[in-house]
């Protein structure tokens, strides 16, 4: 998606978000519409400038509703992108790419979404696609996380990895939110004994690998360079981007092609840092997706933090903490601050660029942002 | 349980199944193996396929061990496991199912500390499903 006329073209000058907990009273609309409009105020845009937006195609809140409730003006780009948790990069990348185009010139890609009180999408078994279901599901594979969790043991097993590994990526999460008021496990620590005596959902896999199941709404406002040097807030802007669907990828049920542990951040990373100035030893600080604790490090080494086969062992020594080799998830990611399908990830990633997270890198310039891996995915390189 | 529900490309897999059989779609043309089936063959991109018996030998290439929350008639017998097979015939065929004690048997019917990825397993059929035992 980066090339001639993409990279720092654009940037994002506006952040907002509701309150994250397990129940929240409003419905999605209006989290929605709070989120987007707390964004904009950030920005100080008017919502009748927007003329662009982007969301995920689970979002319930469709760009009509949105747009006729906060007031946005004529609208002529708006896309949504599939799989879940993968689109979350890819809504702002949407955008910046329509505004570098030309097609538009202020854009909002938010999220909304009731996850925490509302229903189990796996519970519904009305809605699922024949396939690949019909090769999973009678078969008590059931859940995303029974999903990952076959894969996981898989990596476990080929690699070495082991659960201190994904203990150190809960932990590392857990302790950034501990530094984070709006995460929902700001005043919850983590231990060591918690997590390997706490109750399995899919073995391997634990309750503390698993994310949050959270209510709340973010969004941001993506324009143009040279609009964004007069916006209220310092710039963060859109380096490269990237999505990512490998030849002959299933989804989280990967099982059926000949390297299954070679998922869509490989694919993603290949394009992000082609068409970036930077390399992965300049990150200052990453926001990897992190539904599941395994995904860290399969995403390390997607994106070139390690080699294939070391992500486990570069979670040692504390080098996902403050401090660290490289810091991730410093709002406390899906694992502890929410989990809103990553959305929270991006947003983070602007704190860290404009000095403001609760758990700042100091002089943090870039930042690596990814979306779900294990399913077709995206790629986000800020950079202030 | 759930049942499969099956689209054009995957329904004779579910066919052969309910007879006791395995077999796998193979490309018509170049006969290259590929699950889940699809319409085409993304080596050759022919439409023609045939369905190839295979031997039901495999080994155990991962497996999981689900606790609740999970559907009612799952959450019954869990904890239970759910294996992935990769088929002595090709390694890159790899069928998700449960290894059990017998046909018919349980979910629960095989304690998971008795399962290791690379374990011999054999394919046995029971109301329309395979299953697996180990070999």
């Amino acid at each position: 998606m980066a090339g001639p006329g993409f990279k720092d073209a654009t940037a994002v000058v506006g952040i907002g978000q509701t309150a994250f907990a397990k129940h929240l009273p409003e419905d999605e609309r209006t989290l929605a519409c709070r989120a987007v409009l707390a964004a904009l105020d950030d920005a100080g845009i008017a919502p009748g400038e927007v003329d662009a937006v982007a969301s995920y195609t689970m979002e319930e809140t469709d760009e009509v509703e949105l747009a006729k409730a906060v007031g946005f003006g004529d609208l002529t780009f708006f896309s949504k992108v599939g799989y879940g948790g993968g689109g979350s990069c890819a809504t702002v990348a949407h955008l910046a790419a329509a505004i570098a185009a030309g097609q538009a010139t202020v854009g909002v890609a938010w999220r909304s979404r009731k996850r925490g009180s509302g229903p189990r999408p796996w519970t519904n078994t009305a809605v699922q696609l024949p396939t690949p279901a019909q090769w999973t599901r009678p078969f008590g594979l059931l859940r995303p996380a029974d999903e990952i969790a076959m894969l996981t043991r898989r990596y476990m097993h080929e690699y070495g990895v082991t659960r201190d590994h994904l203990f150190n990526v809960a932990l590392a999460c857990r302790n950034r939110a501990n530094q984070n008021p709006a995460a929902v496990m700001y005043e919850r620590p983590l231990t060591r004994e918690m997590y390997m005596t706490s109750r399995w959902i899919s073995e391997p896999l634990c309750l503390y690998d698993n994310c949050l199941e959270t209510d709340g709404a973010l969004a941001c406002v993506i324009v143009g360079r040279e609009r964004a040097r007069d916006c209220a807030r310092q710039p963060v802007y859109v380096h490269a981007a990237a999505q990512g669907l490998p030849a002959q990828h299933h989804g989280m049920v990967n099982y059926w092609n000949d390297d299954p542990l070679t998922g869509p951040a490989w694919t993603a990373a290949r394009h992000l840092w082609k068409h970036a100035d930077i390399t992965p030893d300049d990150v200052d600080v990453a926001q990897i997706y992190d539904a599941f604790t395994a995904l860290i490090p399969l995403s390390l080494e997607g994106y070139g933090f390690c080699a294939r086969g070391e992500g486990g062992a570069f979670t040692e020594q504390g080098a996902l903490e403050t401090g660290g080799r490289l810091p991730v998830n410093t709002g406390g990611g899906g694992l502890s601050e929410a989990y809103v399908h990553g959305f929270n990830l991006i947003n983070e990633g602007v704190k860290q660029l404009r000095g403001t997270s609760t758990a700042q890198v100091p002089g943090a310039a870039t930042c690596l942002v990814t979306a779900g891996e294990g399913v077709p995915t995206s790629a986000l390189l800020l950079r202030s | 349980m759930l049942i499969p529900v099956t689209d054009t490309a995957g329904a004779p897999f579910w066919e052969y199944a309910d007879r006791g059989e395995l077999r796998v779609q193979a490309c018509g043309d170049c006969g290259v193996l590929r699950f889940p089936p699809r319409p085409c063959c993304p080596h050759c991109q022919s439409f023609a396929s045939e369905w190839r018996p295979v031997s039901g030998r495999g080994r155990v290439w991962s497996f999981v061990v689900p606790h609740p929350p999970l559907l009612p008639d799952y959450a019954e017998q869990a904890p239970y496991n759910v294996v992935v097979v990769e088929l002595a015939e090709d390694p890159g065929i790899r069928l998700v199912g449960n290894l059990v004690s017998g046909p018919g048997a349980r979910l629960d019917s095989v304690d998971p500390a008795r399962i290791r990825i690379g374990a011999r397993v054999q394919a046995v059929f029971s109301g329309g499903l395979p299953q697996w035992v180990l070999a």
